[in-house]
């Protein structure tokens, strides 16, 4: 990969243009390899802790070949579109919700060398950028003209009005021990500590921000399926449903990522054991961070989305607010 | 020269990523079209409303009960990205910086508890 | 102020938390709940208009589809109201049997209504926890009549089948099995605070109106109410066990939720009486002539089910069929109570209320 890096230092034009759509492409491959094994492993882990087997028959004893099959399945599936619905918008919506959740994965250092974008504003560029996929679930709620899809879409904007603040907030921390935006420098500054320990509240604060914008239990209200039955997709067969389906899961891949690259330590070995590659490392660390939320989705209830608005602004932000003004007087006596 | 360099390739990457993130949906739905069957019966096209059909159209002025919490996150959020700049020259700043930024906090904190007081942090 | 419009919803009959095809016409503006019209009868069948037509034995199986989630006391209630009207005696193992049997279908159907409660409410694990736990009652009560969820076991003057060799043993090392699952749910699920905070103080209502609204079971002894037709008109051999009949005040949700969590333990208390006290041996059906002729007549008997009092009343005229039959079944009053409880909740509220009603939607249509 070291070329890589050398080539992010040469001159721009259209030669290295095409340079990074031939790495993007393999990338491409990878994620929806993720994506696909992800929905695998969260059926697996959720069904093992469920006291179930989950998938096991497409694809051997672990169903490895399940999510591949159903991908083809809403391949070739009929494609049906509601009369009442708004045409330009309707096809729009998944895909004004997929292109900033893979549009994140650019700014996200894997290891030292395999760095996409090496951005100055690297965090910056992924908080404003994830919020953007909230503006295709409400379009797909407004444009399929069903009432259960327009109370999801308007869910969405709650969840994402509350819960964008604090996770911006609680992230402060982190650049104020770094003192970079920049995700490699971030990352690089936690070589021997990781950020987890000095910002254990931000963390914290952090994960169940994170939580929320993913829209997984036990946030997961705008697509409540018990009270809105599949909320703002209720609407979408085949592909274009899983093309939200696709940007869940991407999504997932890029903030688990980034919890582990502002809080876990990126690829940075634990001291002492060095001689495992970085890659490995971070991809342990990321297998962690992406366990959990399968953990939290199979074990909590969803809230009701007052008490989510409310526990947004009323507990979250508060002890951000808290959380940055603590680091600062940490750093001030310590660093 | 370097470092400008890296600086425009890595939003020349940006780019790249948002054409193939955009060029995903577009291609898979094009190859989709020659897959799938397409075979829309009134039945079919019909909105999904618990398997009745529906009384009304859903476009109506929509009740969002949390519009103020809205305007308050217009607000935070926008004094939040304040936050980042101070954040990444706190080292060079030093104590200073560090109680105007305190301040800053406590102006948004109290207007927190301002909206709080006045019952806007509330489902009405 | 903003003007908003109202939106008229449908809420089923295809809906995931209505349990079955009921269906609510719910106002709304926004989220909240302005108006609610529960649309029943999807899944009628006229049981007691078919019931004038059969013989007293051929009902049997017609009470099963009632109340489908405890199909064993909606067997009873039946041969309880015959067996009243012909003063027949019920042989003392027979008697245990029944216990026995309904009770362990109270505890399965108070499983179900706790795992699909949670999935109401989001958790999707504690749904599959208690299938499991009800699986092995299931089985239990598939070793004692070979069938899962339609029995047919009961029948006028005793029951059908004797206990296979060592039910009984399974079923002892059942109930200890399950107070012990009984405490992974409480880990899991009674101490979870998102739970706690969607269930409490949603939908509150008085003793009072709780008793104009008729309604009975865990839906009335939420309010305080001491009212089990075990304990206050003791049937079949209740008399002889020894339990309590959980009261709570609140009369919300979570209230609804203790009661029928301490009810299984409490009938758990009861089926380990029942098989510490199970006779050696002996008949299991009364003498009882071949055609069923109960004397001209009427009789009314009422026994608690696991969602409340189910009743049953048999017009005779003295022939095979009875003249008329009727069941005063529970789900059907408890739901009476929803479209007061649904005004001016969101749509959150709106399931946990439904849910917590535990309506069965076999038993409302009838």
């Amino acid at each position: 990969m070291e070329w890589l890096a050398e080539r992010l230092a040469q001159a721009p034009g259209l030669e290295n243009m095409l340079y990074f759509l031939a790495i993007t492409l393999p990338l491409l491959s990878i994620i929806l390899g993720f994506v696909t094994y992800a929905i695998l492993a969260e059926r697996k882990v959720i069904g093992y802790i469920q006291l179930r087997y989950g998938p096991n028959r497409v694809g051997g004893r672990f169903g490895l070949l399940q999510t591949v099959a159903d991908v083809l399945k809403l391949l070739i599936k009929e494609d049906t579109r509601p009369k009442l619905a708004d045409k330009p918008l309707y096809i729009l919506a998944p895909i004004i919700a997929f292109v900033p959740s893979f549009a994140i994965l650019v700014a996200i250092p894997i290891t030292e060398t395999l760095t996409f974008a090496n951005m100055g504003v690297g965090l910056l560029y992924v908080i404003a950028v994830s919020g953007l996929s909230t503006i295709g679930m409400v379009t797909a709620g407004w444009a399929s003209n069903n009432k259960y899809a327009l109370m999801g879409g308007m869910r969405a904007v709650a969840q994402m009005i509350s819960y964008e603040v604090p996770l911006i907030m609680s992230a402060v921390g982190v650049v104020l021990f770094a003192g970079s935006l920049n995700l490699t420098v971030i990352v690089e500054q936690q070589q021997f500590v990781p950020y987890i320990l000095l910002q254990p509240i931000g963390f914290i604060v952090f994960f169940i921000a994170a939580t929320a914008e993913l829209n997984r239990t036990p946030f997961d209200l705008p697509e409540a399926e018990s009270e809105l039955i599949a909320g703002y997709h209720v609407e979408y067969s085949g592909f274009r449903w899983a093309m939200f389906m696709l940007s869940e899961y991407v999504y997932l891949f890029a903030m688990s990522a980034l919890i582990t690259v502002l809080f876990l330590g990126g690829w940075n070995p634990i001291i002492g054991l060095g001689f495992i590659p970085d890659v490995v490392w971070f991809a342990l660390k990321f297998s962690i961070v992406v366990f959990v939320f399968m953990w939290i989705r199979a074990t909590l209830p969803r809230l009701r989305a007052d008490q989510l608005m409310e526990f947004g602004w009323k507990v979250l932000l508060p002890v951000a607010m808290f959380n940055i003004f603590f680091s600062a007087v940490l750093k001030e006596l310590f660093f | 020269m370097e470092s400008l360099n890296i600086y425009q390739n890595s939003y020349l990457f940006v780019i790249v990523f948002l054409f193939v993130a955009l060029m995903l949906p577009i291609v898979a739905l094009s190859v989709g079209r020659l897959l799938r069957p397409n075979q829309p019966t009134e039945q079919k096209m019909l909105t999904y409303e618990s398997g009745m059909e529906p009384f009304q159209d859903a476009r109506v002025q929509f009740h969002v009960r949390y519009y103020l919490f809205a305007l308050l996150f217009v607000i935070f959020d926008v004094e939040t990205v304040f936050l980042y700049p101070w954040a990444v020259a706190y080292e060079k700043l030093g104590v200073f910086a560090l109680i105007e930024m305190l301040i800053f906090i406590v102006m948004l904190f109290l207007g927190l508890v301002y909206a709080w007081k006045k019952k806007v942090l509330k489902w009405r | 102020m903003i003007r908003t419009e109202e939106m008229l919803l449908n809420v089923g009959p295809q809906h995931p938390s209505t349990h079955g095809v009921f269906r609510l016409i719910v106002k709304i503006d926004g989220e909240i709940i302005k108006e609610a019209t529960p649309v029943i009868g999807y899944l009628h069948r006229g049981t007691e208009k078919l019931a004038e037509d059969l013989q007293y034995t051929q009902i049997i199986p017609y009470t099963d589809r009632m109340d489908y989630l405890s199909a064993m006391t909606n067997n009873y209630v039946l041969c309880h109201a015959v067996e009243t009207l012909m003063e027949l005696e019920v042989p003392e193992r027979a008697e245990y049997l029944r216990i026995i049997a309904m009770e362990l279908g109270r505890i399965a159907s108070h499983l179900v209504w706790y795992g699909t409660y949670l999935l109401d409410i989001g958790a999707t694990s504690p749904f599959l926890y208690a299938f499991k736990d009800r699986e092995m009652i299931i089985n239990l009560l598939n070793e004692l009549c070979g069938a899962r969820l339609t029995f047919n076991y009961m029948r006028i003057g005793g029951v059908k089948w004797d206990a296979p060799e060592g039910w009984i043993e399974k079923v002892k090392q059942f109930t200890e099995y399950m107070k012990k699952e009984l405490e992974g749910y409480d880990e899991l699920v009674t101490g979870n605070e998102i739970f706690q905070n969607r269930v409490k103080g949603i939908g509150q209502y008085s003793k009072e109106t709780a008793i104009q609204y008729s309604l009975s079971g865990a839906n009335l002894r939420c309010t305080g109410v001491d009212y089990d037709i075990r304990k206050i008109e003791p049937y079949s051999i209740y008399d002889r066990f020894d339990f309590d009949v959980p009261v709570r005040e609140e009369g919300d949700a979570w209230a609804r939720y203790e009661c029928r969590m301490e009810e299984i333990v409490q009938s758990l208390r009861i089926v380990e009486q029942a098989v510490e006290q199970f006779p050696e041996d002996g008949e299991v059906l009364g003498k009882v002539p071949r055609v069923i002729r109960p004397p001209k007549g009427e009789v009314y008997v009422r026994i608690e089910s696991p969602r409340g009092e189910i009743g049953c009343y048999i017009a005779s005229d003295g022939k095979k069929e009875p003249y008329r039959l009727k069941f005063r079944r529970p789900s059907f009053y408890n739901l009476q109570i929803l479209p007061k409880l649904l005004e001016g909740e969101n749509m959150a509220n709106m399931v946990a209320i439904l849910g917590g009603v535990d309506i069965v939607l076999g038993e409302v249509d009838g």
